[in-house]
């Protein structure tokens, strides 16, 4: 599965990378804000004003995706949201409580649904295709890329626009700090899009080789499979994207994980640029192809050039594990 | 690749009984399981009539055998997703059976929802919005769709694959669609699909918005329909691949032989005036199951009641089938719409309708919206030679799925 297309809006300023290239500086403070570019190139004005921001984010990078493939009418469109439209569920719910069930008004309940990403691309575009939104926590975007890959080895020549987003909110930042999420690192959020086809192009950034998931994993299980992807990359994998935190709950798994691909790969750690959200891991696919389709990973004073395979590996304190391997094409 | 799709168990929970039995007894009888709100707390119980599965949380943990603070969702989703595996004969007491005659099955959830642990979430939020360390977090543990699925997986036992979709009212229809691909594919050899949605305050208020709810029994596909009663549930389907369907030696009679989902793109809540993406989602199940318009013999329908849909779905079905209508009726004037758990919940009535070769009627219709005689069934129906039954699911955001079943 090669990407075509590839857009992410994050609190690491990348939407542009093309024009500005990116400035790797991780985020400060412990609530991580997605910053977001000026929409007015890639969505009516008038309709932005009407989006919360997860939705203006995953519907700004699926139309830029799209854009940079050429591709207007994709033969599906899938989307991976942990969390769904929180803002507008929030808003919906403190009227609910606070005006006790009266004068309450549809738009926020219409947008709270988990769909509403997918669906305002679907009509925006005005695209009848195939359109689905996977919401299983730390591997909504997992699925969706599976999904993916399945459309198009049952359609072969398709187009498919797959990603995921996730909006943090006062309300979410609040709880979530409760649950101990950001306890060592910074909350974040964020959007990314693919266009996803099954053979190369000349504009094909990189290719999708694996997506592995697993959950709640015994210690043999995830060293296996760590193993098994070893394998698959012929032993050659140039870097680690990590998913690990400071003082991580799960420092253990990814230090077995460490401890198969061997110990003198490189790794990068990318929640510092992104923050801790389920769906980060579509923001490392979006680094991980960029370096790929540049031909060198210069960040954190680390210089890799020609990097052939980039494993992306992320272990959710929920028990979520997975793999997702991308390499040069 | 191409291999057959099977319907191995089937497990539900809703207004019209607490079984798959139950459901199919009220079928027969044509009663409603709409009536007065007992359980949800809310400041509307005397205006809306709805679908409610009639037990509180504290009956439905008991039948489910948990303990704890659960979603009802999560615990309807149990109940239902269970007595489909105990149909399918892969359930050893309270687990997932794995292994059949020696050999290790890989067997998938995937579940779906719209409401999730919002109902918990929606009691959490008064004492929150008061104090952000105010309320227990216990209370908002299954507030994601994933979670609510994470739940049932957990009390399974299964681990292999575990998924959910949340495409609004199709969403259980996407799930069955899912597990079909992936028994297709190879991926899986077992998958629970369907759906589960508890009533809540949140989407009986935010329908209430829309201004689709009705005051009185809703009266879907009649053309002096008025707008839809909420309901609340879970469908789950056992689905086999070949090699399953012969390690479990069970002479399974229905299968999944057609299914498709496509987009309306006409607006975020209303279907377009010519039902452009129900029409791609039924012909796309035609095609797939290689079957033509005239060998469709009943429609169950999606039928919510509103004004737009039944008017949208309604030109769909024209599109497709010409004036050569099948039969067809919807079974949401009996559960209530159950948003996400209405794929599943007609999938199993679907089976029933196949396997025992009876329609089940609209529920009081006065007017049908189709008026040629006998196409809107109204009557309890006993049929012959009924091979092909297509269900129609379709939700906001345009998303549109129809599944085909047939009999082998």
């Amino acid at each position: 599965m090669y990407i075509n297309g590839a857009s992410a809006i994050s609190p690491l300023p990348v939407f542009d990378a093309m024009t500005s290239g990116i400035s790797f500086i991780p985020g400060e403070g412990n609530r991580l804000t997605a910053y977001e570019p000026a929409y007015n190139n890639l969505i009516d004005p008038k309709l932005i004003r009407r989006m919360s921001r997860v939705i203006r984010m995953g519907v700004a990078t699926a139309m830029d995706a799209l854009r940079q493939a050429g591709v207007s009418n994709p033969d599906a469109i899938i989307t991976g949201t942990a969390y769904g439209c929180l803002e507008d569920t929030g808003i919906f719910l403190k009227r609910l409580v606070e005006n006790g069930e009266e004068m309450l008004t549809p738009t926020a309940f219409i947008q709270s649904t988990h769909n509403t990403v997918g669906a305002q691309v679907a009509l925006l575009l005005k695209c009848h295709s195939y359109n689905n939104t996977y919401v299983q926590r730390a591997q909504s975007f997992e699925r969706s890329l599976q999904d993916a890959r399945l459309w198009l080895t049952e359609h072969p020549g398709a187009s498919v626009l797959v990603g995921a987003a996730d909006e943090l909110t006062d309300y979410s930042y609040a709880l979530l700090e409760r649950f101990g999420l950001y306890r060592h690192q910074a909350g974040g959020e964020g959007a990314a899009y693919y266009l996803v086809t099954d053979a190369a192009s000349e504009k094909s950034w990189a290719r999708v080789d694996q997506v592995y998931t697993l959950f709640d994993p015994g210690p043999e299980e995830l060293q296996d499979l760590a193993a098994a992807l070893l394998q698959e990359a012929s032993g050659q994998i140039d870097l680690l994207l990590s998913g690990e935190e400071e003082m991580d709950y799960n420092a253990d798994q990814y230090a077995k994980v460490s401890s198969v691909l061997g110990y003198g790969l490189p790794v990068i750690r990318y929640k510092k640029y992104c923050g801790v959200y389920p769906t980060a891991t579509a923001f490392a696919s979006w680094l991980a192809a960029w370096w790929l389709k540049a031909g060198k990973v210069e960040v954190d004073g680390l210089q890799l050039l020609s990097p052939g395979r980039i494993l992306i590996y992320q272990a959710d304190p929920s028990g979520y594990h997975s793999f997702i391997l991308l390499s040069a094409c | 690749m191409q291999q057959a799709v099977y319907i191995a168990g089937r497990g539900a929970i809703s207004a019209i009984g607490k079984n798959r039995e139950e459901n199919l007894e009220t079928l027969k009888k044509a009663e409603t399981g709409i009536g007065s709100i007992q359980y949800l707390s809310t400041a509307h119980a005397g205006l809306f009539p709805a679908g409610e599965v009639k037990a509180d949380n504290e009956e439905l943990s008991k039948m489910a055998g948990w303990t704890g603070t659960n979603s009802r969702s999560s615990l309807l989703g149990f109940i239902a997703a269970r007595e489909a595996l105990q149909e399918a004969g892969l359930m050893e007491g309270n687990r997932v059976r794995h292994t059949v005659s020696g050999k290790r099955l890989k067997i998938g959830l995937i579940s779906s929802t719209t409401v999730a642990g919002m109902d918990l979430t929606e009691n959490f939020f008064p004492a929150f919005l008061q104090n952000r360390k105010g309320g227990k977090l216990r209370m908002v543990r299954q507030h994601e769709g994933g979670a609510t699925t994470e739940r049932i997986a957990q009390a399974l036992g299964i681990r292999d694959y575990v998924n959910t979709i949340s495409t609004a009212c199709s969403s259980s229809a996407n799930a069955i669609m899912l597990g079909a691909r992936l028994l297709k594919a190879g991926e899986l050899d077992v998958v629970i699909a369907g759906g589960t949605d508890a009533l809540s305050k949140f989407t009986l208020n935010g329908f209430n918005t829309l201004m689709i709810l009705d005051q009185q029994l809703c009266q879907p596909f009649d053309q002096n329909r008025r707008g839809l009663n909420l309901g609340e549930g879970a469908g789950f389907l056992v689905l086999v691949g070949e090699k399953a369907a012969e390690l479990l030696g069970g002479n399974y009679r229905v299968r999944v032989a057609g299914y498709a989902n496509a987009n309306d793109a006409h607006h975020q809540t209303a279907s377009s005036p010519d039902g452009t993406g129900s029409f791609l989602a039924m012909k796309g199940a035609l095609e797939m199951a290689g079957i033509t318009p005239d060998q469709v013999g009943y429609i169950n329908l999606h039928g919510t009641g509103t004004q737009n849909n039944d008017s949208s779905e309604s030109i769909a079905i024209e599109r497709v089938f010409g004036n050569r209508y099948p039969a067809m009726s919807t079974t949401k004037g009996y559960t209530g719409h159950t948003l996400a758990a209405c794929g599943g919940l007609e999938a199993i009535y679907s089976c029933f309708s196949l396997e025992q070769q009876l329609l089940f009627p609209c529920l009081r219709i006065q007017h049908p919206v189709i008026e040629n005689p006998g196409v809107v069934v109204t009557e309890l129906r006993t049929v012959n030679g009924l091979q092909h039954v297509l269900s129609n699911s379709f939700g906001f955001g345009g998303n549109c799925s129809s599944l085909l079943f047939s009999l082998r």
